[in-house]
């Protein structure tokens, strides 16, 4: 196609390419250098040496991070709640999912139920009734706070039934003349032709229970039960900048700036996004398609 | 006979959905926990709320905690850095990726094209803690790194998140930077469905590479560039807790707290819990009236249901 390329056409196109890579290095930047700064002695940290590249390479802040008792129980937690959230909300989304999905003929009741699901989207109680709500539950201190109050994702449901909605009819209706009950037509069929929604949805899941960490703050008490994020948000990010209420003096603003444990904390805020990062290029494929699928559905 | 026939096959089909009514039993015991009974404890709102005494007991005021609520100093000035922040980047958060896209789309090279867009993706998956905790060091006005760059260029340092003019840009700045790249999947899907006939038809009419951009690409992408603006537009009470908790304190109080993050600080911190559900419902009620209207806009403008 392009067999004539006009020199203003070329320029454009290596233009392009820089502005793009340089989006993209931007994005990236961040990233590495906390990643430098973990790496480095905390001396040259300190004296803000650091850029792109550690300095005075080192491995102290990994190990006396990974030797910390706080880090390590918050890890289990946060663990703990990742397999478990997801699980649980998984399974409620799909066997939720499934009923909706049927065309009103079929299942005269599914208008009401579709309502009762999507008004928790359009409104809530808000923050304070909900805390007192889950309080008086007692289950401030336990998993279940972390993991119950978000396992029914609507949104996940609506990505899914319209998913199911746009496989054929005929599988289905075939499936149930034949005696096949709904439970088994759920997962026996729709949940296996379905996997590339519920790869989107499973990788969603998986990435908001491990990045959570608002309800961490709130519903767990003692710091132990903290997960990583909760434990990491009130390590990094509360502590220096708030501590400096009121008037700041050119000296607290140095010393604002210049955390003595920079590099613990640059090593703990890496372990944090180490999954993540890890995980997320092989199942980019996935969530494209998915992203597409829920949101310019035909 | 035919009237059992029929009371059969009701019988039957009946049975047929019981399934279907008990698979959505557990969605809905949990929407009931944990979302509707909240909803009822709203009550708190209008009542003198003293948690020993629990919702039953506690005194009845009316409308005395949304009072307080209007003469609380600086609620107004709360109100509009929510609705500031938000706007801003309601219209940053679209152009961004819009931009982003039509360039990504130009470019041959399928592997410059995957990299870049994996890197781009990739700040969206990581919380703002783990954003804030690298931000808050990259933003430090002694050695962090953009002022860093900044001083190659002879300016000097600048204490982005101390400083209560800088601190609304920087949030619009920061929020842009982690979601426009994810903001280009969708994007790129509605570029991709574009006809290409209609391509051809601009070339033969000797539309050059930009005319081609202006009159067919950028009217073909209208109708999910004001699907998605619309569907924006019911988040505008949402200026971003997450990033906005993370990244502010007391300094920058005066343009940086949204009304979530002052809801925060007056129920569970200060443990006013009465009159921060009053502002909570006044936000929810906004809200609300919010997403309905851009439900109902998409729906008419560009067809878009839900479900």
């Amino acid at each position: 196609m392009d067999i004539h390329i006009s020199l203003g056409r070329k320029i454009f196109l290596v233009c392009n390419n820089i502005v793009l890579i340089a989006l993209a290095v931007v994005c990236l930047l961040p990233l590495i250098n906390i990643l430098a700064i973990s790496f480095s002695s905390s001396s040259a940290a300190t004296a803000g040496a650091v850029k792109l590249w550690p300095v005075d390479f080192t491995l102290s802040s990994y190990k006396y991070a990974l030797s910390k008792p706080e880090f390590l129980q918050s890890l289990l937690v946060s663990i703990e709640r990742v397999v478990l959230g997801t699980f649980i909300s998984l399974a409620v989304v799909i066997i939720s999912a499934y009923p909706l999905s049927k065309e009103r003929t079929e299942f005269p009741m599914r208008t009401f139920y579709v309502w009762f699901f999507f008004v928790t989207i359009l409104f809530s109680g808000g923050l304070i009734p909900t805390y007192m709500v889950i309080r008086n539950y007692h289950m401030l201190d336990t998993i279940w706070a972390l993991v119950l109050p978000g396992a029914v994702a609507v949104f996940n449901i609506v990505l899914l039934l319209n998913f199911f909605r746009g496989t054929p009819k005929e599988i289905q209706e075939a499936a149930l003349v034949d005696g096949c009950t709904h439970w088994k037509l759920l997962w026996k069929i729709m949940v296996p032709i379905s996997m590339p929604a519920l790869a989107t949805i499973l990788l969603f899941t998986c990435v908001g229970q491990w990045n959570s960490w608002f309800d961490g703050l709130i519903y767990m008490n003692s710091p132990t039960n903290y997960p990583l994020q909760t434990y990491l948000q009130t390590l990094v990010v509360s502590t220096e900048l708030f501590t400096a209420a009121g008037n700041l003096t050119a000296e607290d603003m140095k010393a604002l700036a210049e955390v003595s444990d920079r590099t613990t904390k640059a090593s703990q805020i890496f372990l944090a996004a180490l999954p993540v990062l890890v995980l997320y290029p092989f199942l980019q494929k996935y969530f494209m398609k998915g992203i597409v699928l829920g949101s310019v559905k035909g | 006979m035919m009237t059992v026939q029929a009371a059969t096959v009701k019988s039957r089909s009946w049975k047929r959905r019981l399934p279907l009514h008990l698979m959505l039993v557990p969605g809905i015991v949990l929407l009931i926990m944990f979302h509707y009974i909240p909803m009822a404890g709203i009550v708190i709102a209008f009542q003198n709320f003293i948690p020993a005494k629990g919702f039953f007991d506690s005194k009845w005021v009316g409308w005395e905690n949304f009072e307080l609520m209007l003469q609380m100093p600086g609620i107004g000035q709360v109100l509009w850095n929510t609705i500031y922040i938000a706007f801003l980047k309601i219209i940053f958060g679209q152009i961004a990726p819009i931009a982003a896209a039509l360039l990504l789309n130009e470019v041959r090279k399928s592997f410059i094209k995957r990299s870049v867009q994996t890197l781009i993706y990739l700040p969206h998956f990581l919380s703002w803690v783990i954003l804030g905790g690298i931000l808050i060091d990259i933003l430090s006005p002694s050695h962090g790194l953009l002022n860093e760059v900044l001083g190659w260029f002879g300016m000097k340092p600048l204490f982005f998140l101390g400083n209560d003019k800088l601190f609304p840009y920087v949030l619009v700045v920061t929020d842009v930077w982690k979601e426009f790249g994810f903001g280009t999947i969708v994007y790129l899907a509605a570029l991709t469905s574009i006809n290409p006939t209609l391509y051809e038809a601009a070339v033969m009419d000797g539309a050059g590479r930009w005319k081609q951009t202006v009159h067919v690409t950028l009217p073909g992408m209208l109708p999910i560039i004001v699907l998605l603006a619309t569907l924006g537009l019911g988040g505008v009470l949402n200026a971003g807790f997450d990033q906005v908790f993370n990244l502010y304190n007391p300094l920058v109080y005066r343009t940086g707290d949204i009304l979530d993050t002052f809801v925060y600080r007056l129920g569970l911190i200060d443990a006013q819990y009465a009159v921060a559900t009053a502002v909570g419902l006044f936000k929810s009620v906004v809200s609300l009236i919010f997403v309905g209207a851009s439900y109902w806009l998409a729906y008419r403008l560009a067809g878009y249901r839900i479900f």
